[in-house]
């Protein structure tokens, strides 16, 4: 009885301890990485070595990294700030003034869901020309400001805010938009902690889009940078490491000190 | 009769409100989805020679079947999705089971550490996996697995087709696991303890536990990882594109063309040779096709749990 209930204890921890191994091993590696030569990278060099200074060197001065780390900021900030406005906004106008026109609105929306990226980059390649946005950072904050899944998640996350406090408020006199920004917005931080992360991920990270709209060095995000790093004739192993560590860290950062609010915002999405 | 005209006033300005505060996000989701989505769908019925465009019916989705790239990136993209998506999930599940028992100890950091791959950028990661997978006997995978005596011979990751595939679904499952996991944990919190306390007293063991409350109870939430993971997957992009020698100049997407995705070739019809837009859009409209029947059969197979939503 005792031996069975320790083996199972040794297997339930042997696998979690694999799964934990397997899914912090290649930080490591990336930051010893980013301190090694390009010979030791590829020959799976483990230990830290003296190159980092070198390796940092070649990435700001051959690639201008400054410009491009600020290129991906500035898209990824200002998606994630109207993004997480416009979308919480339009949660809000659904969950809280209920109208069969724009519950079938939101079914539609719902539904767009599904369909993927690849059925619309031809027409909105097509209208990014139109209007003369080739090249330009507005192309890609433009297209990604609205997102279903974002009003999708924060309506799922009003649905637990209490009808009657709003109902209070309008006695009280708060107008509709004071009710939303100065009651509903501060009483949802999670959600709003949670969105932001998914936000900022999904334009830090993307890399389809800005491939097809960016096209001049000067304009090219970090995602363009280490996919162009990598696909050189000669590709510099310990400075494509650099460049991964620092387009990573932003986000890593970012995870942990929103952590907390970030399991309690996709709780409360799941929870209905 | 006041009281009515007053409360009719009251719904006619909380409607306008309602209207306001979706406004903008209709609009951008008007011009930037929904009539992309349409524009989509008139394109992949015109073929543009030189400089004009004209009707050709349904003649591009006819040439499709006749098409063996597109066939060999439709294979593709299934055999990532059957393979990968299932395994996938299951280790997701089985993840938040073990994190969900409260005698585990160091939850937080088991949590914590096995999410922190969805951090990273798919092309970040990629790049990283591809240095992994070195195929050469120096390769660390290869070097980690030679002197554990696994293998004798260094394994061709990304030189061979078989293997190039492996390497894609290893990394795919690296990126996702825990991010699914979040979501089944969190929905697991919403199962009440005294199910599993009175299966407890019925002589249950943790499997059947697993089998007859876990499963069921997570139906909503299984469903939505499958759906979400099976659209992803139909869009596989990012993975193949940079695991392939050249990236998105190289000759082939992968080995053989072993990794050529449906987005894959997409792209590759639109923006690496002579554009054909009008082909390209009917390749596009195929996964969407696909992502709608395999939807509906998701949630057949659930059992209409949508109502729960």
């Amino acid at each position: 009885m005792k031996a069975s209930k320790i083996l199972k204890k040794i297997l339930v921890y042997g696998f979690l301890i694999i799964a934990f191994v397997a899914s912090v091993f290649p930080f490591y590696w990336m930051i010893t990485g980013m301190t090694n030569s390009s010979v030791d990278v590829i020959k799976g060099k483990l230990t830290f070595g003296d190159q980092m200074i070198n390796n940092l060197k070649t990435v700001f001065n051959s690639y201008d990294l400054g410009r491009i780390f600020l290129n991906s900021l500035k898209i990824s900030l200002i998606t994630m700030v109207l993004s997480l406005l416009i979308s919480s906004m339009a949660a809000y106008g659904f969950e809280f003034y209920p109208s069969k026109h724009r519950d079938r609105i939101y079914n539609i929306f719902l539904l767009s869901m599904m369909i993927p990226f690849a059925a619309l980059m031809i027409p909105l390649f097509k209208l990014t020309v139109k209007f003369g946005m080739l090249d330009k950072h507005i192309a890609i904050i433009l297209t990604s400001i609205a997102s279903v899944f974002l009003i999708f998640f924060f309506r799922q996350n009003f649905k637990s805010f209490p009808k009657e406090i709003i109902q209070a408020a309008r006695v009280d006199g708060a107008g509709e938009f004071k009710i939303f920004y100065s009651i509903v917005m501060p009483s949802m931080k999670s959600t709003y902690a949670a969105g932001a992360i998914y936000s900022f991920m999904t334009s830090w990270n993307a890399y389809l889009w800005p491939l097809i709209i960016l096209q001049t060095d000067k304009q090219k995000t970090m995602t363009l940078l280490i996919s162009s790093l990598s696909s050189a004739y000669f590709p510099e192993y310990g400075v494509i490491m650099t460049a991964i560590v620092i387009a990573t860290l932003p986000m890593i950062v970012i995870f942990f000190t929103l952590q907390r609010h970030f399991v309690e915002g996709i709780t409360g999405s799941v929870k209905q | 009769m006041a009281e009515v005209t007053k409360s009719n006033s009251f719904e006619k300005t909380q409607n306008r409100y309602g209207w306001f505060f979706i406004s903008f996000a209709l609009i951008l989701i008007v011009i930037f989805l929904l009539y992309p989505i349409v524009y989509s769908f008139y394109l992949s019925t015109t073929e543009t020679k030189g400089m004009v465009q004209k009707f050709v019916g349904f003649s591009n989705y006819a040439r499709l079947f006749k098409d063996p790239m597109f066939i060999k990136a439709l294979k593709n993209t299934f055999i990532f999705l059957i393979i990968q998506v299932p395994i996938m999930l299951f280790l997701s599940l089985l993840l938040a089971t073990i994190l969900n028992d409260k005698s585990i100890k160091f939850k937080g950091i088991f949590r914590t550490g096995i999410f922190l791959p969805a951090v990273t950028s798919l092309v970040a990661y990629t790049i990283l996996f591809k240095m992994m997978f070195n195929s050469g006997a120096d390769g660390m995978v290869n070097k980690a697995l030679m002197s554990m005596h696994i293998i004798k011979e260094p394994i061709q990751w990304l030189l061979d087709p078989f293997w190039s595939k492996v390497t894609v679904m290893l990394a795919l499952t690296w990126r996702w696991t825990g991010y699914n996991m979040i979501f089944f944990l969190s929905a697991m919190q919403n199962i009440p303890d005294e199910l599993y306390e009175a299966a407890e007293i019925d002589g249950a063991n943790k499997a059947h536990q697993f089998w007859y409350i876990t499963v069921p109870m997570l139906k909503p939430t299984i469903v939505f990882t499958t759906v979400t993971s099976t659209i992803g997957t139909l869009q596989l992009f990012d993975e193949p594109m940079n695991l392939s020698t050249g990236g998105p100049s190289g000759t082939t997407t992968g080995p053989g063309n072993s990794l050529l995705t449906l987005s894959v070739y997409i792209y590759n019809l639109c923006f690496k040779y002579t554009p054909k837009f009008g082909y390209a859009a009917a390749v596009s409209y195929v996964i969407v096709i696909i992502a709608a029947i395999l939807t509906v059969i998701e949630f057949k197979v659930a059992g209409d749990n949508n109502e729960s939503k």
